[in-house]
Formats: C-alpha cells, sequence, structure tokens
C-alpha cells in the first residue's frame, strides 16, 4: 500500500482515465496517455511481484504437504489421528503433523491451512463425496499449482486470440496485433456444486498436470479481473484489459528459476502492451 | 435551472486564463485563454499628474484567434484553447504576434488605426456601391481623424504540419523562422511561407508501441539562431545545433540528472517529466519545471543542474490523491526575471513562489481577490507541512487543488508580474516608495 493506494486500485484508475481520455473533447493526449501507461507499467510490476511472493509461498506450502503425503503413506497407523485433526482444521483448528509442518513455512500457508485448503492435499481421494463449505472451494481454486511456462496458453488458445488494435495518426494505418490468451468474459465466483466438484477432484489428482494447470490459473485470471472489476464498470475492464493483450494468468510460472525468464519476458510484453494503448 | 448551470459552467470554463506573455518592450502584455480569445493589454503612459497610477495595464485588443473545429479524416474535435502566443518584436507601428492551439499557428497584426478615407468616389458615405451612371464628377479620397481603433488581422496561417498536439512556439532571433513543437516532432517555419515548413525533429518510432518519450517543450536560443532545445517527458533536455545537420535528431547537448533511486514511486515518471524549458536571457542558463522542482541548468554542464528548488515538496506524499484527480498531469510554467537573478513559478491554492539565485532566499506569495486589494502589498505565505500550524500557515490538507497557477510572466526589465489564476488576470508591480 502506497499513499492509500495499492497496485490494484492504480491499475483500474489508470485503467478508466485511459478509457475515459477516448471520449475527451481535442482527441487523445499521447503525452498523458503515455504517463499514466507508465504507473499502469509500475502497478502492474508490484502487483505481479505480490503475486510471484505468494505464488513461491504457495509451492512451499506445496512442498510441505507433499512431503507430508508421503509421511502419511509410510505411516498408515497414524492415519485415523489425521482424519481426526482433518475434521479439526476443517472447523478452522490447526493441529497435527501437516499442521505443524505448515506453521514451519511462512504464515500464510499456516492461514490457508486454517481456511480448510489444505485438508485435500492431504487426504486428497476421501473427501468426494463431502460437501464443504463454498468457501472452502474458492480457497481450494485461489491456491492453485502454479502455472507451467506461459507458452501453454498459446497453444490452447487459438480461439481466445487477444488482439491490440494500433492506429498510425500519420499514415492511418491500423494495425491488429494477435498475442497471448485472456479470457474477455469475467466470471461471478464459483458457486457451481458441479464446477466444485471438478476442481476438486482434478486438485486431488493431478497436481502436477500441465492440462489442468491452464484451467486453474485461468479461472484465477478470472477471478483477479473480478475482485478489481468491482472498482468500476466490468465490461469496461474486462475490454480493456483485452486491449492489453496479456493478463495476469500469462505471466505465472511453475519454479523459481523460470521465473526469471518469465518475469522478464512478461515485463518486456508488458511495455509494448502498455505502450499500445499509446496509440489510441 | 440544469441547462442554466451547464452554460455557465461552458461560459466560465472559455474564459480560463491558457497563456500569458509580456512582449519585448514590456508595453503590451497578452493573454490566452481556452475559448480561442486573445485580450492584449497596453501599459499606460506614465503621467506627472497621476504618479500613483504608476504605468497600469489596460485593455487595449480583443480578438478571436481560433475557432473550434472539426478534423472530418480522423472524427475529433480541434480545441480553440491557445495554447502558446509569443510575440515578434517590434519593428514599425504595428505588432505581430503568433497564436497556436492544438493543431494551427496564426500571425496576427494588430494595429491601430485613428484616421479613415472619406469621399469615395464609387461608394457613398454609408458604403453602399454607387452605380457607375450616376457619377459625373472625381474627387480624391481624404483622411479624416477618427477616433482610435485597435485591430487585429490575421497576416498568415500556418496549418496542417502537424499531427499531434501543439505545446510550444519559438521565435528565433532572426526574427524570419519560428518553430512549432508537438508531441513528437519539430517544425521549422519561414514567417513569409506558409504552404511550407521542414521537420527538423522527428521522434517518432516505426513501431508506436515502442514509444517511451514525447517533447513537451522547445525553444529557440535567444542569441544563436541555429541554436535550440527541447524536453522531454523523461525528464531530459537536449540542444540541438541546426548547423550540423538538416534533421536534428542527434543532439549536440544531452541534460538529464540521474534519478535518485531512494524516491523512485509508481509516479516517477510523471513528475519528472518536464512541463516546461526556458533559456536565461544571457543564454547562458536553462532553467526547465517538472511537477515538485524547478531546476537551473548551466548548458556548460550536462551531467546535472547547476541549482535545483523545490517548489512545493510537501506534495510529495499526496502523489497518488494528485493523481487520481489529475492534478498531477498539470503542466507548471516556470520564468526568469530580466536580469536572470529571480526565477518564478506557479502551484497550487493560488500560491506562486519566487527564487533568488543569488541570496537563496525564496517567497511564496498568493495570487487571490481576497488577500489583496489594490495597491495592497503582497504578505508572503508558509504552508504547513507537519507539527503544529502557525497562525497565518495553511496547512497541505486545505489547499486548494482547483485553484492552480501554470502561467506567469515577468516583464523584460521591470519587477512587474502577470499570474493567470484560472480566469482572473493579477498583474503585480515592486513597491514604489
Amino acid at each position: 500500500m502506497i499513499g492509500g493506494m495499492d497496485a490494484q486500485s492504480l491499475i483500474s484508475i489508470s485503467l478508466m482515465k485511459i478509457h475515459n481520455s477516448r471520449t475527451q473533447r481535442g482527441g487523445i493526449k499521447l503525452h498523458k496517455n503515455l504517463l499514466v501507461s507508465y504507473v499502469l507499467r509500475n502497478a502492474r510490476q508490484v502487483y505481479i511481484k505480490e503475486k510471484y511472493a505468494e505464488i513461491y509461498r504457495m509451492q512451499q506450502y506445496e512442498e510441505v504437504m507433499t512431503v507430508c503425503n508421503e509421511i502419511q503413506e509410510l505411516n498408515p497407523l497414524d492415519l485415523d489421528a489425521e482424519e481426526a485433526d482433518e475434521e479439526e482444521r476443517s472447523r478452522g483448528e490447526e493441529s497435527s503433523v501437516c499442521g505443524a509442518a505448515l506453521q514451519r513455512g511462512a504464515a500464510q500457508p499456516a492461514a490457508l491451512c486454517r481456511t480448510g485448503s489444505a485438508v485435500s492435499g492431504c487426504c486428497p481421494l476421501e473427501d468426494v463425496g463431502k460437501d464443504p463449505e463454498p468457501s472452502y472451494y474458492r480457497s481450494c481454486c485461489m491456491e492453485a499449482p502454479p502455472a507451467a511456462p506461459c507458452d501453454p496458453f498459446t497453444g490452447s488458445g487459438g480461439a481466445h486470440c487477444n488482439k491490440t488494435t494500433v492506429l498510425d495518426l500519420d499514415t492511418h494505418v491500423v494495425t491488429t496485433v494477435e498475442n497471448g490468451f485472456l479470457h474477455q468474459d469475467c466470471c461471478c465466483a464459483p458457486t457451481g456444486q458441479s464446477a466444485a466438484k471438478k476442481r476438486k477432484v482434478e486438485f486431488g489428482c493431478c497436481v502436477s498436470d500441465l492440462d489442468d494447470v491452464p484451467d486453474f490459473t485461468r479461472k484465477r485470471a478470472k477471478r483477479e479481473d473480478c475482485s478489481f472489476s468491482d472498482y468500476t464498470d466490468t465490461s469496461n475492464i474486462s475490454n480493456l484489459i483485452s486491449i492489453f493483450g496479456s493478463g495476469f494468468s500469462g505471466l505465472l510460472s511453475r519454479q523459481a528459476d523460470l521465473e526469471q525468464i518469465c518475469s522478464k519476458q512478461a515485463l518486456a510484453s508488458l511495455g509494448a502492451w502498455t505502450r499500445a494503448i499509446v496509440a489510441f | 435551472m440544469y441547462v442554466f448551470e451547464e452554460e455557465r459552467k461552458s461560459y466560465l470554463k472559455a474564459d480560463i486564463i491558457s497563456t500569458v506573455e509580456f512582449n519585448s518592450s514590456g508595453e503590451l502584455l497578452a493573454t490566452g485563454d481556452k475559448g480561442g480569445r486573445v485580450v492584449v493589454f497596453q501599459r499606460e503612459q506614465e503621467s506627472k499628474s497621476q504618479p500613483q497610477r504608476r504605468g497600469e495595464y489596460n485593455v487595449y485588443s480583443t480578438f478571436q484567434s481560433h475557432e473550434p473545429e472539426f478534423d472530418y479524416l480522423k472524427s475529433l474535435e480541434i480545441e480553440e484553447k491557445i495554447n502558446k502566443i509569443k510575440w515578434l518584436p517590434q519593428q514599425n507601428a504595428a505588432y505581430f504576434l503568433l497564436s497556436t492551439n492544438d493543431k494551427t499557428v496564426k500571425l496576427w497584426k494588430i494595429s491601430e488605426r485613428d484616421k479613415r478615407p472619406e469621399g469615395y468616389n464609387l461608394k457613398d458615405e454609408d458604403g453602399r456601391i454607387r452605380d457607375p451612371s450616376t457619377i459625373t464628377s472625381l474627387r480624391v479620397p481624404v483622411l479624416q481623424p477618427m477616433d482610435l481603433m485597435v485591430e487585429a488581422t490575421a497576416r498568415r496561417v500556418f496549418s496542417n504540419a502537424h499531427t499531434y498536439h501543439i505545446n510550444s512556439i519559438s521565435v528565433n532571433s532572426d526574427l524570419q523562422t519560428f518553430i512549432s513543437t508537438d508531441d513528437l516532432r519539430v517544425n521549422l517555419w519561414n514567417l513569409e511561407i506558409t504552404d511550407r515548413s521542414f521537420n527538423i525533429v522527428d521522434i517518432k518510432p516505426a513501431n508506436m508501441e515502442e514509444l517511451t518519450e514525447v517533447i513537451t517543450s522547445a525553444e529557440f536560443h535567444p542569441q544563436q539562431c541555429h541554436t535550440f532545445a527541447y524536453s522531454s517527458s523523461k525528464g531530459s533536455i537536449r540542444l540541438c545545433d541546426m548547423r550540423q545537420a538538416a534533421l536534428c535528431d542527434k543532439h549536440c547537448k544531452y541534460f538529464e540528472e540521474p534519478e535518485d533511486p531512494s524516491t523512485r514511486s509508481f509516479f516517477s515518471e510523471i513528475i519528472s517529466s518536464i512541463s516546461d524549458v526556458k533559456f536565461s536571457h544571457n543564454g547562458r542558463y536553462l532553467m526547465t519545471r517538472d511537477y515538485l522542482t524547478v531546476k537551473v541548468w548551466d548548458l556548460q554542464m550536462e551531467n546535472k543542474p547547476l541549482e535545483t528548488y523545490q517548489v512545493h515538496d510537501y506534495l510529495r506524499g499526496k502523489l497518488c490523491s494528485l493523481y487520481e484527480n489529475d492534478c498531477i498531469f498539470d503542466k507548471f510554467e516556470c520564468v526568469w526575471n530580466g536580469s536572470d537573478s529571480v526565477i518564478m513559478t506557479g502551484s497550487y491554492n493560488n500560491f506562486f513562489r519566487m527564487f533568488d539565485r543569488n541570496t537563496k532566499r525564496d517567497v511564496t506569495l498568493e495570487a487571490s481577490r481576497e488577500n489583496s486589494k489594490p495597491r495592497a502589498i503582497l504578505k508572503p505565505r508558509k504552508v504547513c507541512v507537519g507539527g503544529k500550524r502557525r497562525k497565518d500557515e495553511i496547512s497541505v490538507d486545505s489547499l486548494d487543488f482547483s485553484k492552480k497557477i501554470l502561467h506567469t510572466t515577468w516583464h523584460p526589465h521591470e519587477n512587474i508580474i502577470a499570474v493567470a489564476a484560472t480566469n482572473n488576470l493579477y498583474i503585480f508591480q515592486d513597491k514604489v516608495n
């Protein structure tokens, strides 16, 4: 938070300014839009860094959970004790090996554990028949496993190609540039039972399955879009995001070492996309 | 009632002064406003009978310089707002000035008429054309005195040379050429030729997506007719020599101060964007204004400014809200006094600041009707940045950000300043003992 405003708020305010500038008298002011795009870039860099940090913490949490699982498998005698602990945890109380392991990690994973999302890791397939709180699923989905490198999106996103249209004021040439993958629709928070169940099974079965990962991160991107579209008109923001051409989902990386490469790619493309706005 | 409010609002908006400029003798003061009008004030002759009216400025001429236009090809409106006025030095009885809006520069001739011809043959006294068959004799028209009339006529129109918005114009010391500058290009014109201009700077990238900076202002050197400087939105200034090449894309000097990483914020790029650049009268220094500071540069030293003055550093902690209400995009101008010893610039709450370069003293003054009666002495103001607020101090949170002084000008020889506060013009003179 800087001066009472966080990166997300700045992003939405900046996008609104760019949107409003289109209808301003006297035409689009190149200078002002360029400066706004710089603020947008800076805010997005901070936002992405925060997300990376969160993902990294999640990764640590995941690794700890994996260790938990392995420990459980090796010690079947502790299963009853674990189940009891899980029940407690789902009621919002922390305990047991998993809880302890999590506490060793960052505070955030511990908090996540408390919300019940840890449960799925500890006992992957046993709760299929259960009907937990909707909030559980929401957090479960939010803590999606990190995506594979950005490329799979372009591969699978043929039908959702994203375009940036640039009008050269000198030559009057309109250029449409296609890139990346971004859902235009801004979805509401998932509430459907079937959707929840589907998500749960996928999460339990195949944490590192690349096919499912884009699905999670896409949904996560949708939710992120929703969170700051509360600030303003949903359709305006989703349209503007499509203008930018690369969503936050495109910037998630599974491994820390890929993080560097991805972030550089992402930030390089960010620069291009943010400046594309100027040409409007 | 609603309609009335709307009309009133647009009326007031058109009155907002967008530029002020003294001519080279200081006798005339021109203002341009958002409605496209130019108002010229003339200084009264000092009379012995009324010594206290020490050369006041009165309205001399008013004319509509620019009208709103519509670009049908691009489907956009061209505002009539006068962005800049620059006077040409006086060469005969008439006065000439250049005025510009976003797209078109115009040369205006302001002249006095105190005689008119009477006794035409083909026209009668009312101006109606006479039937030639009724004319039986010829006479020579004679000039009769009349009431003084000041008329402004557009002598040249320099149009269709700018794709982007013109932000500045500058007359060359050769008095034959001038430059007009938009966001990406600088064009050189001859005052006599309107259908042709030369592009001397072009920073437009091949791919607009790679755009990183725009030109914010440009000015000719006051003595060297081949030298000009232009400032950028990245906080740098380039000095160019037109003798080097036809296209001055390569600068001969590049002035930039490295950014202090400890002050980096979301808004670093915005507050480092230069809003105005002015050569000193002696041609040895450059002054630049960015959002929070005024800097004086020595033309011989490129790596850092000679002097930096904090205009309103207390705003540094309020950049977020200033971004939200768009105030952070305000473009403040700066100005030298005649001897280059004092610099002045505007701020918010109708405050303006003066910095004495020799004594290093600064003063904050306010331009407001409530606080200053005619011939009253301006009281220095102070902004309280923290802690206990003293009496007469104003706290940062009480500042009115809708009252901003963006445009100021200083008489070329005397201590007379003109300050534009929204739709009001204030003229202040030095105290007479």
